[in-house]
């Protein structure tokens, strides 16, 4: 049995991280193939063979594929890496923090307080004193936002260290229904313009993804990824409760202060960008959580890599399965995602002791 | 040594602690003992910076509160009345939470033997949430062992704070983490361990201290300590020490585990 050896001694006597972080690879080989599998896929019929020829430079694109290629599949692919990584690794740190699996960005309001804020900058934005507009608003008012939501949230359900998972769920459904009325105020208030950029905050999509847009939101993710990425070994710490994590020396204030803060920046930016998407941050986390172990070294790494090539995927699938129009991927996220946050809940109903 | 002055918590309106004074040497044990409520996890949260106080506590000379979280965690461990986990970790990846510098397999000897010593060698692989609660509770002894694991670095001895660690356990593993303590001890660390079972303190402690409604009535040796009086006042009920009750029903006592 040289696999169950082999997997034995990766274990190391029940530490799994060895393992886990031998797997970086294997995802990061994933996204690559789906990236590329997605380059090649779209509504002109420019293929992957074309692609690849053009990134390796031996064959030269017309002026029309050159567009298509390095002006719409390249900025929309490398968004829905940025997104599909932030919404993974936001899903995995707030799980974290709340100690507790079914935490999501989407599922407790931090991306309807996301999307409360771009909607406010859209509708408002120039013509009210003191919102401004452009490319960088909006992902700041989103950012804000979310930091808002986020912060309140965990205010709210944790009393003396110990987080409510009853009060964070109940208070996201309240605050998610607030942001929706706020948001029908502004939509009654829009004019047609306005609208259908609005509309597009509902489903959720990359076909509004520009470089100029990415350009305003790719480095608040970037950053929000690495700051979450620094946060393993006191994440894992925490899951043994506030005091135990201080008890082995960590600051507890500002690991949650930096948590909370890149939660807001990650998903403040991919619902800048996006809108709502949601339950990639439940699913994937969950799913590696199940294969590789709770170890949060590995996992927000893991969770980075996977949410983006989930997303890249299920973009991909989007712009296909209707062809030539095509599918908003929050559609398809929801589909996927829903019944796996009914799975959690059912096999672990002590979750949730209302 | 740990030193503290003054202690007084106040939680909601109720004063729990009422200035209290206590003093623990290295290379002892020391057991807190006294009826529920009486304040005796307020104190150990006060001693370890989680409940906060009046009065100032210091340990090896150091006041903690000038102390940051990790320069703390480097001079004592800390295990809890109650724990939980969030994640199903395994037994292995718990214990080698308390060993927050060692990365991947640097110290994967100490987790080993941490476990060891509490008696859950085979454990390692197994999923913490699918122990026993007394299992549990000794896999977090284990976590804390591994966190000072010297008893006594360059920087002085150190120190354990055990609120309640055998309350789950059965007599046999009752003894075992007693002992686990009592050889830190010997060893040249501090220990202070909240105790309900005074027959184990008074076995395995050096000292004890009895704390009734926020305020230490006795402190000393054991046998000084351990006196019908201080115990019925305390625990408000009729207790004799050393006596052997008549034709009363069939009784253990742990120290003939220790009797050749
Ligand atoms: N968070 C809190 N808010 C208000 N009062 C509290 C709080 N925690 C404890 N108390 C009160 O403080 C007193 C001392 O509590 P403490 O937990 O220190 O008791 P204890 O001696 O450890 O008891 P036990 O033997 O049951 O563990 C109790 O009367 C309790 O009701
Ligand atoms: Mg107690």
């Amino acid at each position: 049995m040289a696999v169950a050896s082999d997997l034995g001694r990766g274990m190391r006597h029940g530490d799994r991280l060895a393992r886990a972080r031998a797997l970086h690879a294997v995802f990061a080989a994933l996204l690559a193939a789906v990236s590329l599998t997605s380059l090649g896929i779209g509504a002109t019929g420019l293929t992957l063979g074309d692609v690849l020829g053009a990134l390796s430079g031996a064959h030269a694109l017309e002026e029309i594929e050159r567009v298509v290629l390095y002006d719409i599949r390249l900025p929309r692919l490398l968004t829905g890496i940025a997104v599909g990584a932030a919404l993974a690794v936001s899903g995995a740190l707030l799980q974290g923090l709340f100690r507790n699996p079914l935490a999501d960005p989407g599922i407790i309001g931090v991306s309807a307080g996301a999307g409360l804020g771009a909607i406010t900058v859209i509708v408002l934005g120039g013509s009210v004193a003191l919102i401004p507009s452009g490319a960088y608003a909006v992902p700041v008012a989103a950012f804000l936002g979310a930091w808002g939501v986020t912060f309140g949230l965990y205010r709210v359900s944790t009393r003396g260290g110990r987080t409510s998972v009853a009060t964070m769920l109940l208070a996201g459904i309240a605050v998610a229904a607030l942001a929706a009325a706020l948001a029908g105020v502004f939509i009654f208030m829009a004019d047609d313009q306005q609208l259908r950029d609005l509309t597009f905050w509902n489903l959720g999509s990359l076909a509004g993804a520009s470089w100029v847009k990415l350009a305003a939101s790719g480095p608040a993710i970037a950053l929000a990824i690495v700051a979450a990425c620094t946060l393993g070994p006191a994440l894992n710490a925490l899951a043994l409760g506030e005091a135990t994590a201080a008890h082995v020396g960590f600051e507890v204030e500002r690991v949650k202060t930096l948590a909370i803060l890149s939660v807001a920046l990650g998903t403040g930016a991919a619902v800048a960008v996006s809108g709502g998407i949601g339950f990639v941050g439940i699913v994937v986390p969950h799913l590696l959580r199940l294969a590789t172990g709770p170890d949060h070294r590995a996992l927000l790494v893991n969770s980075a890599l996977c949410g983006a090539a989930l997303l890249v995927a299920a973009d991909t699938a989007a712009r296909v399965i209707v062809a030539p129009a095509e599918l908003p991927i929050g559609i398809l996220t929801a589909i996927l995602g829903a019944p796996v946050f009914l799975w959690i809940l059912l096999r672990r109903r002590g979750l949730v002791d209302l | 040594m740990l030193e503290a002055h003054g202690i007084r918590v106040a939680l909601g309106r109720r004063e729990i602690l009422h200035s209290v004074d206590l003093r623990a040497a290295p290379g002892a044990l020391s057991c807190i003992v006294g009826p529920n409520g009486s304040g005796k996890t307020t104190l150990l949260r006060a001693l370890t910076g989680d409940a906060r106080h009046d009065g100032t506590v210091s340990i090896n000379g150091r006041d903690t509160a000038r102390l940051r979280a990790w320069e703390l965690a480097a001079l004592r461990g800390v295990l809890p009345q109650a724990a939980t986990l969030a994640f199903p970790f395994t037994v292995t990846e718990v214990v080698r939470i308390g060993l927050r510098a060692g990365d991947a397999g640097e110290h994967a000897e100490i987790a080993a033997a941490a476990l060891g010593r509490v008696g859950l060698a085979g454990y390692a692989e197994r999923s913490y949430q699918e122990l026993s609660g007394g299992e549990q509770q000794r896999v977090q002894l284990a976590r804390v062992l591994a966190q000072v694991w010297e008893p006594v670095t360059e920087d002085g001895p150190r120190w354990l704070f055990l609120d309640e660690p055998v309350s789950s356990l059965d007599i046999g593993h009752q003894i075992e983490v007693m002992q686990v303590a009592r050889d830190f001890a010997d060893a040249g660390g501090g220990v202070i361990a909240v105790m309900h079972d005074l027959n184990l303190s008074a076995m395995f402690g050096d000292r004890m201290l009895c704390l009734s409604e926020g305020r230490i009535i006795a402190e000393g040796a054991p046998g000084e300590v351990m006196t019908d009086a201080t115990l019925s006042r305390a625990y408000r009920c009729r207790v004799r020490v050393n006596a052997v009750p008549g034709e009363a029903a069939s009784f253990i006592l742990p120290h003939m585990a220790q009797a050749d």
